[in-house]
């Protein structure tokens, strides 16, 4: 008796101590963003913010050149994503639909492309963008972020190209529609949330994106929301109510689009990370 | 060619055996090798893609690792190729040893922590009612979701010398002396909190990913096994275990590969510090490369690098390519 009762408790227990561990960096960058200073330094942490003010975020949103670098990491990652999801389209249809010499070994190529250790290679990414007299640029940054994300884009593509029945494409066919046309008309539709899903873990991959844009762009004009948020303790000094209120700034995109699209994107992921 | 859509073995396939021959109107062939060649048109903007953005990187760092490049050639736009003397000095320097060994160490601990930790917790979601389930998996996809930069960030806000919650709850418990104590101050201390950054934010992946692997065994393996008399553990062995196998050797296998070049983390937590001594090995590479512009031993080490980490993958490496050779 007793120890199902403990049997029934202890697994609530523990989800709660977890949920509390999980949730709490995130949770005390949000309070603190939004205490006033004196609870922020304050002997005894204020665990619940009573009195909430927003003049971190005015700080943050007022540092010199925030909306540079708000257009910058727009920019780079909107493009990346865009126009990895075209190039990845088309390759993953063939990938998916079509049977030709040498696919397995462009699925492999891809598996491996993966798996590039982009944060080693930054030394020689740099040297190939100085010798094009490209630094400080935004070009470079998102053909890069691009390749990035591609390869996983086309194997998650793959797959959703794959669960659309063939039948569908064959009788818009028969119904006189060309092979394109088919594709645009009768596939497309039905890839729309693969597609959601897809972008939203190249948009993650880019937006987030630190070591290269670190080495590639030392001008202010150029940086992106990364490397204004790491130098940003460094230029505030210890003024942790803007550092957190400029983190959440940083944060708040992802985590929307990630709490929304979670489910997918969840099969998503291991479809394109562990199936291939 | 030997192209083949998707479509009965009587279409494009038999035309294209005839084409030699020359049999089949001058209209079907012409389409059949449009059709041989869409597969490779459509793949090649991606191929084009991977080989001047990924390819010729590569490529580029081999080809720097065996040249005297610095500050001076650099400025000056002059090529000295210097042989294997960058590898010859790497790999005969104590630091690179000592990084190296650093660098395997950090990710065993990371990835045991993480794949132990993230499959208890996995576990425990699919033991868990509903309500509860879906309270513990927010949590996770918010520390999931985090980016690194703003969770580096708020790590160290929570680990801060001075008004750090950390210091405050650790002397609160009567360990005075770690009230004004500085996180960034000694090799472990850097290393426990990025530790526990990494495995915060991998976790979810691992937990997430294996409780929906759980959710796809057959209910009536547990029940097969408890009629045989399998007690919990046993059911646990002999029915959950070998399910998800599979899964828990592909999902290590990303960690190593995540974990080993946790570049970010490290970096913007304490830069490698203090004095160099939580550098592991891309860090190393950057430092060394870039920060003190020795471009040429920069890329040495991260071909060096490279191979370590295929090395270390190189078991799971060939098990998913077989596989998926099989498959295909």
């Amino acid at each position: 008796m007793k120890r199902s009762l403990f049997g029934r408790v202890w697994p609530n227990a523990t989800a709660v101590v977890l949920f509390i561990g999980f949730v709490f960096p995130v949770y005390w960058m949000f309070a603190t963003a939004l205490k006033p200073r004196g609870d922020i330094l304050a002997d005894n942490p204020v665990w619940f913010p009573t009195d909430i003010t927003f003049e971190h975020f005015e700080t943050a949103t007022g540092a010199d050149h925030f909306w540079t670098y708000v257009t910058n990491s727009l920019t780079v990652t909107v493009l990346a994503v865009v126009f990895s999801l075209i190039i990845a389209l088309a390759g993953s249809f063939a990938l998916a639909r079509m049977r030709f010499k040498g696919r397995r070994g462009f699925i492999i190529g891809f598996m491996l492309a993966q798996m590039a250790p982009w944060e080693v290679m930054v030394i020689a990414m740099y040297m190939i963008v100085r010798d094009a007299s490209m630094l400080n640029s935004l070009v470079p940054l998102t053909l890069f972020y691009m390749m990035m994300i591609l390869p996983f884009t086309i194997l998650t593509l793959r797959g959703f190209v794959a669960a659309v029945p063939k039948e569908l494409e064959e009788s818009a066919m028969v119904d006189g529609c060309t092979r394109a046309q088919a594709f645009r008309r009768v596939i497309l539709p039905l890839l729309a949330p693969g597609l959601m899903s897809t972008s939203l873990f190249g948009f993650i991959t880019a937006w987030n994106e630190f070591a290269l844009v670190l080495v590639l762009n030392k001008d202010t004009e150029a940086k992106t929301l990364p490397l204004w948020l790491s130098s940003f303790q460094t230029q505030f000094g210890d003024d942790w109510g803007a550092t957190m209120a400029a983190s959440s700034l940083f944060a708040i995109p992802i985590l929307i689009l990630f709490v929304f699209l979670q489910r997918k994107a969840v099969s998503g992921l291991t479809a394109g990370a562990v199936k291939g | 060619m030997t192209v083949q859509t998707e479509r009965p073995p009587s279409g494009p396939a038999d035309v294209r055996k005839a084409d030699g021959g020359g049999s089949g109107g001058p209209r079907t062939r012409a389409a059949s090798r449009a059709g041989a060649l869409a597969p490779y048109l459509l793949l090649l903007p991606a191929v084009a893609a991977s080989v001047l953005l990924l390819g010729w990187p590569l490529l580029k760092d081999v080809l720097l690792s065996f040249q005297n490049l610095n500050m001076a050639q650099l400025i000056q736009h002059v090529t000295e190729w210097n042989g294997v003397e960058n590898y010859k000095e790497t790999l005969t320097s104590e630091q690179f040893w000592r990084v190296t060994l650093r660098s395997i160490l950090f990710t065993a601990a990371n990835v045991a922590l993480i794949m132990v930790l993230g499959t208890l917790i996995g576990l425990l979601l699919a033991r868990l009612g509903r309500r509860m389930r879906f309270t513990l998996l927010i949590g996770l996809v918010l520390a999931w979701a985090m980016p690194v930069v703003a969770a580096t960030t708020v790590y160290q806000w929570l680990f801060a010398t001075r008004y750090g919650v950390v210091n405050w709850v650790l002397d609160k418990l009567g360990w005075h002396s770690m009230a004004d104590y500085s996180w960034t101050s000694s090799q472990m201390s850097t290393f426990f909190v990025v530790t526990l950054l990494i495995v915060w934010m991998s976790i979810p992946f691992v937990a997430i990913n294996l409780y929906a692997a759980t959710t796809t065994i057959p209910g009536e393996l547990y029940e097969a096994a408890s009629l045989d008399g399998a007690g919990v553990w046993r059911s646990f062995t002999t029915v959950t275990m070998p399910f998800l196998r599979p899964f828990l050797y592909a999902t290590t296998f990303l960690e190593i590969i995540w974990v080993f070049k946790a570049f970010v983390q490290v970096y913007t937590f304490n830069e490698g510090g203090p004095d160099r001594l939580t550098e592991i090995l891309p860090v190393y590479a950057y430092v060394e490369g870039v920060g003190n512009q020795h471009y040429g031993m920069g890329a040495a080490i991260a071909v060096l690098t490279i191979l370590i980490l295929l090395g270390l993958t190189a078991y799971y490496l060939r098990i998913v390519l077989k596989q998926e050779e099989d498959e295909l």
